[in-house]
């Protein structure tokens, strides 16, 4: 039977052809007729048009028809809800059916079927599936739960799917609990603070026991969710790490890379004088090694991951130094590998031995590269500088041509590195000046003649020696040998003055080079005119280099090993970096490693909602250039509904509501600090920081932190356009470099003259930090009450008059539950907040606010406090603005 | 988790498209094929993250498949997962082409729906998804309901990978040991670099629910079991062939999912009860006393600017009762030749211009002989001052045993509830080694 002529049809009428032949009364042509419809589906064609016609041949016995019905279903239902109801019946009873197999495709199905209507409808259905008799029924029951909550995460919560879900865990079927640990992790990664995943001891347990009879898949699932786990001690660390090593010889090589992830992890518990450690460190290695002869995309993965795993533990020992010469096997054989082999520094911080041994041993390009690698790694890393330095003094002796060459262009960097240090090695340099042939070679060791001058004794003739050839010479050794004999001349003005004059009318004269004719002159003015300034121009200290590489931040590092195997190690980049919305925002940690951040798990958790993700560099780009005027997409999730508003107010302030209380005492109003953006997303660059009103100027306190290895000069900073058009009243104030490790508190006053561009959430600044490494972006709430003026006193009468003229449109209520506020109108006062007038009603005191905002806008409150009761009840009439969230509002009266 | 999957061929038209997840839209589609099918540079990585949503692909033949998401994903999952659809596509219908995708779309929905739910990977072994899902539309209605049940517990129980209830005449099994031999070595002879993957494939043609143990000469069983002293100086004494050689020291293997790890782990002992049909039992690798078949000894020389002397020895190394076959022996020569004289005592050798290299290929070669190529290259005068790089001589070849040294030592079968005893099974084992990447630097 071949299906492709289904493929074939593209005549006019064809949509009133199918819908004919699928109200046929012929079995078998319906059933052609759904597969041409399926085939028009596949290949874009817009057939929902037939949607009535191919649900009516849903009743049916044949099952094979009714799978491509559902098919059909799965596609078309959301663009058509209300017909899709007419299915609702035949789902719901086929999920009587005495047959498993129909049983769970009927579940399977409806679960992707999201409308609003259906979902109601399963909910029977899915508790009855979920407890079926049948193991395949329960296993996509499980799925399904998982299904119904992407579409209505409430209803699964109310209907109590999560303890059912919970209790699947310990099903006898083991792949009954392997779906049912996916379809937890799955919804616990969307409530990270939520105690979904309630992993203990007894239940880890189990999953133990049924990682050892799942499928390969389940295994992964398993094992996925066992990373997340912290074990309470290092004996049970230990158990877990026996229990898990065997899955290191599985095929499969994600069931590998799960298992190293949750090794990895829970390898940080175990003590490292352990002798348990050592072997677990020892059969880490080979099978690692072995993923680098699986299929080329699986042997890109592994390599990213391999790369990440090697960073963090550097002795894998004997095993690496093989994995290194496979490396170096699949690179010398492009026709091998279709995938671009990349690599870091570590690899070799971790075999420098080695890398000396194969410098003289493997193809030239390669021991190129590795030579240029330990200069590298000189540059990178200071403790190993010294070492390094002698390896590549070592290979210099070797006298290999090609060896020496490239020794020599690196070590000129790790003299501009380190100076004043290494520069006893220049004698061997010296030796082997002839023996060079490589421009870069012969550039890298002219400049070290010349900037060494003074040490070294014939440095006149080693440069005349150079000059024989000038015209011979590539541009790069040209100019440097301008240089060099200048800086020569500045230093040893008596016995050199023949030599620069030569160099000069050579660069100047004879050469048709406009790069070198224009620095040629330039030299001889500046010499001519005025030695002096020559010397500060020419002889000027030289800024550090630094070297960017490869190398991860350690905080990045470590959050990437909990991601081993996951799209983030392949990225090399947090989940939040390419993740939309809140998942995958969660931050991972080792455990035993330095802690920053409490665990999102904990009680006070609720409060650090981490600031809105941004979406990515490109949009926001954008914006910030005035480029697009529509809103951004930014705005994080917004808050569920049923968080309650004092959940949503703490949200929005970063701080809990206690300290936003005790803060209402003085006159500025203050917030708790938040990390805006993580040292991870910024290549080292922390920025902590919170808002205030002093003294009726609003302000930015920040503290940036460097946690990178370098400098950081040279910071600006901008705001996208926002809703009050705040922008830095002045230029950020960081006047000295941000060396490692410190941290600078910076004010920034801000005025509200920018541009206008309203925000969702209202309050939500987008930020663009710049420094000399890059630019970073990073979005933060601001308390809405910051802008509240001074004169924001409303008159009596013009305050009635107002309240009754807005309509009731804008007229909001709230309640605000379990807060003990003392609202005294003197201390909203402070906060710019002021209360007009008073009364008492039936044991109510009722107030009635005012306050005005920067952009003019007035806004008015009631507020009703009922004596004895924590419980505020608040009506809000806003001015102008029609579409404040509620949670703006809230805060803004709490104020 | 996978948020879609599409099936494309080499034009970039789809052909299955199913989607999972509700964040992956049709654009998703399009995405994937200007991006990547038709990007104007080759995609080299088999990621590709396109307006924060990622692609997965692997090619077959001209077919691309992708697997699309906005998540996290396990990404070794995902791949795995792609490898095993075209597995099990292959399994049911073939060579994975255009033609056959289109011919057997409603079936490859089918296994869609089965394999993969809201994105997560189900059972995916053949042997269990065939007793429910045929090219002959699905079997469910006129089975009973013992048959149902059965099917069910089979694809979510711990033995999904073999269906119960199958039947030979004669229970009969072969194992084929497939090695690749991977070796460079320096102009002078020294190892720089030798090691070995090989395979363990088993084609099973046995009734009921047979318990298998596999034995081989693996050096910490040996060890364990004090049989061998054989550590002191296995492979050096014997160029047979490896067959003196009384142990191997694995560096590391692998299995497919039917063999008990645990086990393994444990008492390292290979117990399995095995797929119906050909799987991969095992992977491993080796890299000690690795048995090299054959020996290059390469001398180059310069003769003036214009003219190379080259001269290949090869020697075999192993039993002269073996033949080795498929011989190749790569020669590069520079790209600034302008002709090339060969002399061979055997095979037949050609300069191939288009590849810069002398190919010199011997159909048979018995063990312990020697043979030997001399060529003259006449070269063009050039400007270029940059030396010819030298790259090494490569060789290719295929050898009736194995160059680690791998042996089997028993493959027992066990099935308590059938009348069918170790003995009644016919046995068949081979081995096969060839080479990888085998190369003499000159």
């Amino acid at each position: 039977m071949t299906d492709s002529k289904y493929f074939t049809t593209t005549k006019k009428g064809e949509i009133f052809e199918l819908k004919a032949e699928l109200n046929s009364d012929k079995k078998e042509k319906k059933k052609e007729a759904v597969k041409k419809v399926i085939a028009s589906m596949t290949v874009g064609k817009d057939v929902s048009a037939l949607f009535p016609d191919v649900v009516n041949c849903m009743q049916t016995d044949n099952l094979e028809l009714k799978k491509l019905v559902y098919l059909y279903l799965m596609n078309y239902a959301k663009s058509q809800p209300d017909m899709a109801i007419m299915a609702v019946n035949t789902f719901v009873k086929d999920c009587e059916d005495p047959n498993p197999l129909i049983r769970a495709l009927a579940v399977r199905t409806m679960g992707c079927i999201r409308v609003d209507k259906i979902t109601e409808y399963l909910c029977e259905p899915l508790r009855k599936c979920l407890k079926d008799e049948d193991p395949y029924v329960r296993k996509t029951a499980a799925v399904c739960v998982a299904k119904l909550h992407d579409i209505n995460a409430q209803l699964v919560e109310d209907q109590g799917f999560l303890d059912t879900l919970k209790d699947l865990i310990s099903d006898s079927n083991p792949m009954v609990v392997a779906n049912a640990v996916a379809a937890l992790s799955e919804i616990a990664e969307s409530h990270p603070n939520s105690n979904l995943l309630d992993l203990n001891p007894q239940t880890i347990n189990k999953l133990l026991t049924a990682l050892n009879e799942c499928t390969e898949w389940g295994q992964i699932f398993i094992l996925d969710c066992l990373a997340n786990y912290t074990p309470r001690d290092d004996r049970e660390s230990q158990s877990i790490c026996e229990r898990v090593t065997p899955r290191l010889s599985h095929a499969n090589s994600a069931v590998v890379l799960s298992a190293v992830k949750v090794l990895m992890k829970f390898m940080e518990m175990l003590p490292k004088d352990l002798d348990y450690y050592g072997t677990l460190l020892k059969k880490l290695a080979p099978p690692l090694v072995t993923l680098l002869s699986a299929e080329p995309e699986l042997q890109y993965v592994a390599l990213r991951n391999i790369n990440l795993i090697v960073q963090r533990r550097y002795v894998l020992g004997d095993d690496l130094r093989r994995m290194f010469l496979y490396y170096s096997l699949v690179l010398g054989n492009s026709r091998l590998s279709p995938i671009k082999v990349m690599f870091t520094i570590a690899w070799y911080i971790t075999v420098l031995a080695e890398l000396k041994e194969y410098a003289t041993e493997v193809d030239v390009d390669f021991v190129r590269k590795a030579v240029r690698a330990i200069g590298r790694c000189a540059i990178k890393v200071e403790q190993s500088a010294e070492r390094c330095v002698s390896t590549l003094l070592d290979l210099i002796q070797t006298k290999v041509n090609y060896v020496v060459q490239e020794a020599i262009v690196v070590i000129k960097d790790i003299f501009r590195k380190y100076p004043n240090k290494y520069e006893s090695v220049i004698g061997t340099l010296c030796e082997n000046l002839d023996s060079l042939d490589e421009p870069e070679a012969r550039a890298a060791m002219i400049w070290i003649v010349g900037e060494y001058a003074e040490r070294i004794d014939n440095a006149d003739e080693l440069l005349e020696s150079f000059l024989e050839g000038f015209h011979d010479e590539s541009t790069q050794v040209q100019l440097q040998l301008l240089t060099a004999i200048v800086k020569l001349f500045l230093k040893k003005p008596t016995e050199t003055q023949e030599l620069v004059q030569q160099v000069l009318s050579l660069a100047t004269q004879d050469s048709d080079n406009p790069d070198l004719r224009d620095r040629g002159y330039i030299y001889w003015r500046l010499l001519s005119t005025d030695p002096v300034a020559a010397k500060e121009v020419v002889l000027a200290e030289k800024p550090l280099i630094s070297e960017e590489t490869d190398l991860i931040e350690p905080t990045l590092l470590e959050e990437l090993i909990c991601h081993i195997g996951t799209l983030a190690s392949v990225y090399h980049k947090p989940p939040s970096a390419f993740v939309e919305g809140s998942r995958g925002v969660q931050h991972k940690r080792l455990a035993g490693s330095s802690v920053e951040s409490p665990d999102a798990g904990s009680a006070a958790g609720a409060s650090e909602a981490p600031p809105a993700v941004i979406p990515s560099q490109g949009d926001l780009l954008g914006d910030l250039l005035n480029l697009d005027l529509t809103p951004p997409t930014t705005a994080g999730p917004p808050p569920p509904p049923s968080s309650g508003m004092q959940m949503g107010a703490m949200d929005l302030l970063g701080g809990g509501l206690d300290s936003l209380v005790g803060l209402l005492h003085n006159t500025t109003l203050l917030v708790s600090v938040q990390v805006w953006l993580p040292a991870m997303k910024a290549k080292g660059l922390e920025i902590s920081g919170t808002f205030a009103r002093r003294a009726g100027v609003i302000q930015m306190e920040m503290t940036l932190t460097n946690k990178a290895m370098s400098v950081m000069t040279d910071f600006a900073i901008q705001f996208n356009r926002n809703s009050f058009g705040l922008a830095p009243a002045g230029p950020l104030q960081v006047l000295s470099p941000l060396s490692p490790n410190q941290s600078i508190e910076v004010t920034l006053p801000l005025n509200t003259v920018g541009p206008v561009m309203k925000m969702d959430p209202l309050n939500n600044l987008q930020v663009a930090v710049k420094n000399n490494i890059d630019v970073f972006y990073f979005s933060c709430q601001y308390p809405i009450s910051m802008l509240f003026v001074e004169d924001g006193k409303m008159e009596r009468q013009v305050f009635l008059a107002t309240w009754k003229d807005i309509p009731n449109d804008n007229e909001s209520q709230f309640q605000i539950k379990d807060c003990h506020l003392n609202a005294s109108s003197s201390k909203l006062q402070g906060s710019n907040i002021f209360t007009i007038a008073k009364r008492t009603v039936e044991g109510q005191d009722m107030l009635y606010q005012s306050m005005k905002l920067t952009n003019g806008i007035w806004l008015l409150a009631e507020l009703r406090v009922q004596t004895g009761n924590p419980n505020y009840t608040v009506s809000t009439v806003l001015g102008l603005f029609m579409s404040w969230s509620h949670n703006t509002v809230v805060v803004l009266v709490l104020c | 988790m996978i948020g879609g999957l599409f099936i494309y061929n080499h034009k970039g038209e789809v052909l299955i498209s199913r989607v999972y997840r509700d964040d992956i839209g049709r654009n998703a589609v399009d995405a994937f094929r200007v991006n990547v099918i038709h990007a104007r540079q080759q995609v080299r990585s088999p990621v590709t993250n396109i307006a924060r949503t990622s692609f997965f692909h692997v090619k077959r033949s001209n077919i691309w498949l992708a697997a699309v998401t906005k998540q996290n994903v396990n990404a070794a999952m995902v791949f795995e997962f792609l490898y095993k659809m075209c597995d099990v596509m292959t399994a049911y219908f073939g060579k994975i082409s255009e033609e056959n995708i289109k011919n057997n779309f409603v079936l490859i929905y089918e296994l869609l729906d089965e394999i993969l739910d809201f994105g997560y990977p189900q059972n995916s072994e053949t042997g269990a998804l065939k007793t429910f899902i045929t090219q002959q539309g699905i079997k469910g209605q006129v089975k009973t309901k013992e048959e149902q049940s059965q099917i069910t517990s089979q694809v979510t129980g711990q033995i999904g990978w073999r269906r119960e209830g199958i039947k030979y005449r004669r229970n009969e099994l072969f194992l084929d040991v497939l090695e690749s031999v991977n070796l460079l070595m320096s102009p002078q002879g020294q190892v720089l670099s030798a090691h070995v993957s090989g395979r363990v494939v088993m084609k099973s043609y046995l009734s009921g629910m047979p318990e298998c143990k596999f034995g081989m000469n693996d050096k910490i069983v040996i060890d364990k079991q004090g049989k061998g002293g054989a550590s002191d100086d296995p492979g050096k004494s014997d160029l047979g062939g490896g067959s003196g050689k009384q142990s191997i020291a694995i560096d590391d293997c692998t299995f497919h999912q039917c063999v008990r790890l645990s086990k393994f782990d444990s008492e390292r002992s290979i117990s399995f009860i095995p797929p119906d049909g050909e799987y991969e039992l095992m992977r491993y690798r080796t890299t000690k006393d690795i048995i090299l078949p054959f020996r290059v000894i390469p001398l180059v020389r310069e003769v003036g600017r214009t003219k190379l002397e080259v001269k290949v020895v090869i020697k075999s190394n192993f039993k002269p009762s073996l033949l080795a076959q498929k011989i190749e022996v790569r020669i590069p020569t520079p790209l600034n030749t302008s002709g090339v004289q060969v002399i061979c005592m055997k095979g037949k050798a050609k300069y191939k211009a288009s590849e810069n290299a002398i190919v010199w290929k011997i159909k048979r070669m018995a063990g312990m002989k020697e043979s030997q190529i001399s060529a003259e290259i006449e070269l063009l005068p050039t400007n270029d001052k940059k030396k010819w790089a030298r790259p090494p001589i490569s060789m290719n070849f295929e050898v009736p045993f194995a160059p680690s040294g791998l042996k089997v030592r028993y493959l027992k079968v066990f099935e308590s509830k059938l009348n069918y005893s170790d003995h009644d099974v016919i046995k068949w084992v081979r081995y096969i080694g060839r080479s990888g990447i085998y190369e003499t630097r000159c």
